[in-house]
């Protein structure tokens, strides 16, 4: 046993220089050298400044916005430097207030959506900082929008499908609306004052 | 579920098919010593990491020897990850300024405990604990070590088959060298890339604070984590750079990069049943093996979609939709991502257990309780569906040995396995290992679910005062996140996923207190050394034996019959042994959801 603790230590940290140095400094260096946006957190820019990333849902509680789905990061959601979903179990209380609170919310922001509100704008995601929301959450959202923007739905359901990503390769996952993108392209095409 | 979502997990199972054969040919290769097509770049790194580490190439051992080096291998790394922790602030690559109070001592071994056993088990968030250096030098090397060790191992079980009249199952270092610079570090320089380019960050910048478009403040969290996120699924280790794990969108940004990432959990397990097949000389063994997992896979991925798209019953009252339509996925989406959906989610969370990652797309602790159940189950039963790299190679073929002696038992002949006559030795050790793993589950969620310790006592003010050293808020289960038959299956499955060496949680659970970092520590040792030792004694007296041909009497183990049986002896040995756990956890909590119970945490505290 004791013979072999020789090589242990060496082999240790010879893998330590190898892979825990070496390599993700050497793929750090390529990552910065060929998709520079992307390893630095593909952030946008609004007038100069950084407004966020694309890959990072932020909250909107304006009326003239798109909302995201609920969060669990951080205290008040999406907090980008605590990630984490609510890890409510199904027979939580919690939760079932959490939800009856939310889908009283959704419908009294969107007096004239009837339907069944989908699912994804009741539940929490899992990171806390889903950047998307469904197809139909947005067209449930549209009427808020339009009204307040004071430009017919039938041009914000045009944005919201502008701006619809697909399944990834046709089948892949769902289709999804990036929030901040979609409330950046808003507020460039059809200003709230 | 909709045919899409069919369509997505035949399609996954279609590709790992197409890549289990040319996968598993490079290994066999490799571990008997032949050129590759890599030699010619990578063959002198090899050569130089043994000249630097002192080993001798042609130097082969028994089994007690790769035992012990296997061992000091595990203790040496131990020592160098609690180390780095301990030390974080006095090291560079620290632009958050962590340091040792981030890391108490028992949660810095909770952690090097899990990052050596390759459970990547997480009583922390990454983004508020570890220095960016600490996550690269200790957590992303063990990220490679670990699943080396296991690839390592399981080798050495198959030449207790392959070879015969020998006495020595291979040398460690190499075997270790070679998974290391062959497999896994081209394959991760890829992935990250490829990550990289679709979105995963890759960089050492401090967090980076912006206003959103609303005017609040957001932090963003930053960090290397391409490079940590390839090794962490190739290698089934699943511990992830931030809290959220592959749910976060820095760490699994698209539709895409899950399936991929879904595609490198599998790659290398499913390979080795080849490897295995090629390496004693018959490759219908390997399929049948393949087979087997196969079978399960499906069972399980199908299962859990199923549960997970019927939704949960008692939200459906606010109106909320349950079947999914064009516009969105319907079913139970708490803790799930809407890029991914529910198809996606509950494949991810099917094939991190079935191999021993522990990576999440989707939080498990807000499952229903029967799409829940399938990745309990899949831990409790030894992740041996594909399984952990190495670890689930090992992990089935200990099943098929039981598989081939309780036929043996049936029909009263000496048991054989690829012409190795099984007997009291190899059984014995099999059972070692099967009852050390289900001892540790099962005891350690007993003694959780009873043990006090002295409740948080309250000053005037209403704040806590004095509370316990090793369990702050009191008794070992108000730690749970939920209460009722939920806050049972929470224990359960930390205890599972910790000897599993699983690494994947019902995360609601806190488990960074001195109590749960030092029992989830001892499951995950037993998990990793109470079933890798008893198998390394299986391949040392497997390997003095001589192959007997096939005879009239023999049972064949290349056919669907014995694919049958091995997933019999799997599904019979899980249900004796967890099923009064899960009647308690699970189960019970299933009948109570479609009752209408609902549980306030209230009544779990004492």
């Amino acid at each position: 046993m004791l013979k072999h603790l020789g090589p242990a230590f060496r082999m240790t940290l010879f893998l330590t220089v190898l892979t825990g140095l070496i390599y993700p400094i050497a793929v750090t260096g390529l990552c910065q050298l060929l998709f520079h946006d992307q390893a630095n957190g593909s952030l946008i820019a609004n007038g100069g400044r950084v407004i966020g990333s694309a890959l990072i849902g932020q909250n909107f509680t304006m009326p003239k916005y798109f909302h995201p789905r609920p969060s669990a990061a951080g205290i008040y959601g999406y907090d980008a430097s605590a990630s984490g979903g609510s890890n409510l179990g199904p027979t939580s209380r919690k939760l079932f207030d959490r939800t009856k609170a939310a889908a009283d919310q959704f419908r009294s922001e969107n007096p004239a959506y009837r339907g069944s509100i989908p699912a994804d704008a009741l539940s929490a995601s899992g990171s806390g900082l889903d950047p998307d929301i469904s197809v139909a959450n947005a067209k449930a959202q549209a009427a808020r929008v339009a009204r307040i923007r004071k430009v017919s739905r039938d041009r914000i359901l045009a944005l919201v499908s502008q701006n619809t990503n697909g399944r990834g390769l046709g089948f892949l996952g769902e289709p999804a609306i990036n929030v901040l993108k979609l409330n950046l392209a808003l507020d460039r095409l059809y200003p709230a004052y | 579920m909709t045919p899409n979502g069919v369509l997505q997990i035949l399609a996954y199972f279609a590709i790992i098919l197409l890549l289990t054969r040319p996968t598993g040919l490079f290994m066999a290769k490799l571990f008997d010593g032949k050129r590759t097509f890599l030699h010619p770049i990578l063959r002198r790194v090899e050569t130089f990491t043994y000249r630097i580490c002192g080993v001798q190439e042609q130097v082969e051992q028994r089994w007690t020897q790769y035992t012990f080096a296997l061992i000091a291998f595990s203790v040496a790394s131990f020592v160098v990850i609690y180390v780095l922790q301990r030390l974080q602030g006095f090291l560079p690559l620290n632009p958050q300024g962590f340091s040792a109070s981030n890391v108490p001592p028992d949660l810095a071994f909770n952690t090097a405990v899990s990052f050596v056993t390759n459970t990547n088990w997480q009583a922390y968030s990454g983004e508020s604990t570890l220095s960016y250096f600490v996550q690269m030098s200790a957590l992303t090397v063990q990220n490679f070590a670990s699943a080396a060790v296991g690839i390592a191992a399981a080798i050495a079980l198959v030449r207790g088959f392959s070879r015969e009249r020998a006495n020595t199952i291979g040398n460690f270092w190499v075997d270790l060298t070679r998974a290391t610079i062959y497999i896994l570090l081209p394959i991760a320089v890829i992935a990250a890339l490829f990550f990289c380019s679709q979105g995963v960050i890759q960089n050492f910048n401090s967090y980076t604070h912006v206003k959103t478009l609303e005017g609040a403040g957001q932090v963003i969290a930053q960090g290397p984590v391409a490079s940590q996120e390839a090794i962490k699924m190739l290698g089934t280790n699943g511990g992830g750079f931030f809290n959220a794990n592959s749910a976060h969108p820095f760490e699994n940004p698209s539709p895409i990069t899950n399936f991929v990432q879904l595609i490198l959990i599998f790659l290398i397990p499913a390979g080795l049943t080849y490897t295995f097949g090629v390496m004693i000389g018959d490759r219908r063994q390997g399929w049948a093996i393949f087979g087997a997992c196969s079978a399960m896979f499906l069972a399980g991925a199908f299962t859990c979609y199923w549960a997970e798209q019927k939704g949960n019953p008692l939200l459906s009252r606010f109106g909320i939709e349950a079947a999914a339509t064009p516009g969105q996925p319907g079913g139970n989406m708490e803790g799930k991502e809407t890029r991914f959906g529910i198809a996606a989610s509950t494949l991810f969370a099917t094939v991190t257990t079935d191999a021993s990652c522990g990576a999440v797309n989707s939080m498990h602790d807000s499952y229903t309780p029967l799409g829940g159940l399938v990745p309990l189950f899949n831990i409790q039963t030894g992740e041996v569906i594909f399984g952990g790299a190495g670890a689930g190679l090992y992990g089935i073929l200990l099943y098929a040995v039981l598989a081939v002696f309780i036929a043996g038992l049936m029909v009263g002949r000496t048991p054989e396995y690829i012409g190795k006559k099984i007997e009291q030795k190899e059984v014995k050790m099999a059972m070692l290992a099967l009852i050390s793993t289900a001892f540790s589950i099962l005891v350690f969620s007993a003694i959780s679910s009873v043990i006090k310790f002295a409740p948080p006592t309250k000053d005037a003010k209403g704040q806590p005062a004095v509370h316990s050293y090793w369990n702050p808020p009191g008794a070992a289960a108000s730690n749970v996140a939920d209460s009722g038959a939920h806050g049972f299956s929470e224990m359960l499955y930390a205890y599972s996923s910790g000897t599993g060496n699983n690494g994947s949680a019902f995360a609601g659970i806190t488990a960074n207190t001195p109590w749960y970092d030092l029992t989830i520590g001892l499951a995950m040792l037993i998990g990793r050394f109470l079933f890798v030792i008893p198998l390394l004694a299986v391949s040392g007296s497997l390997v003095k034996k001589k192959r007997i041909p096939p005879s009239a009497g023999t049972l064949p183990t290349n056919g669907p019959m014995f694919v049958g049986l091995v997933v019999g002896t799997v599904i019979l040995v899980g249900a004796l042994t967890f099923f009064p756990a899960l009647a308690l956890g699970p189960i019970v909590e299933h009948f109570l959801m479609y009752q209408g119970r609902l549980f306030s945490l209230a009544l779990f505290s004492f």
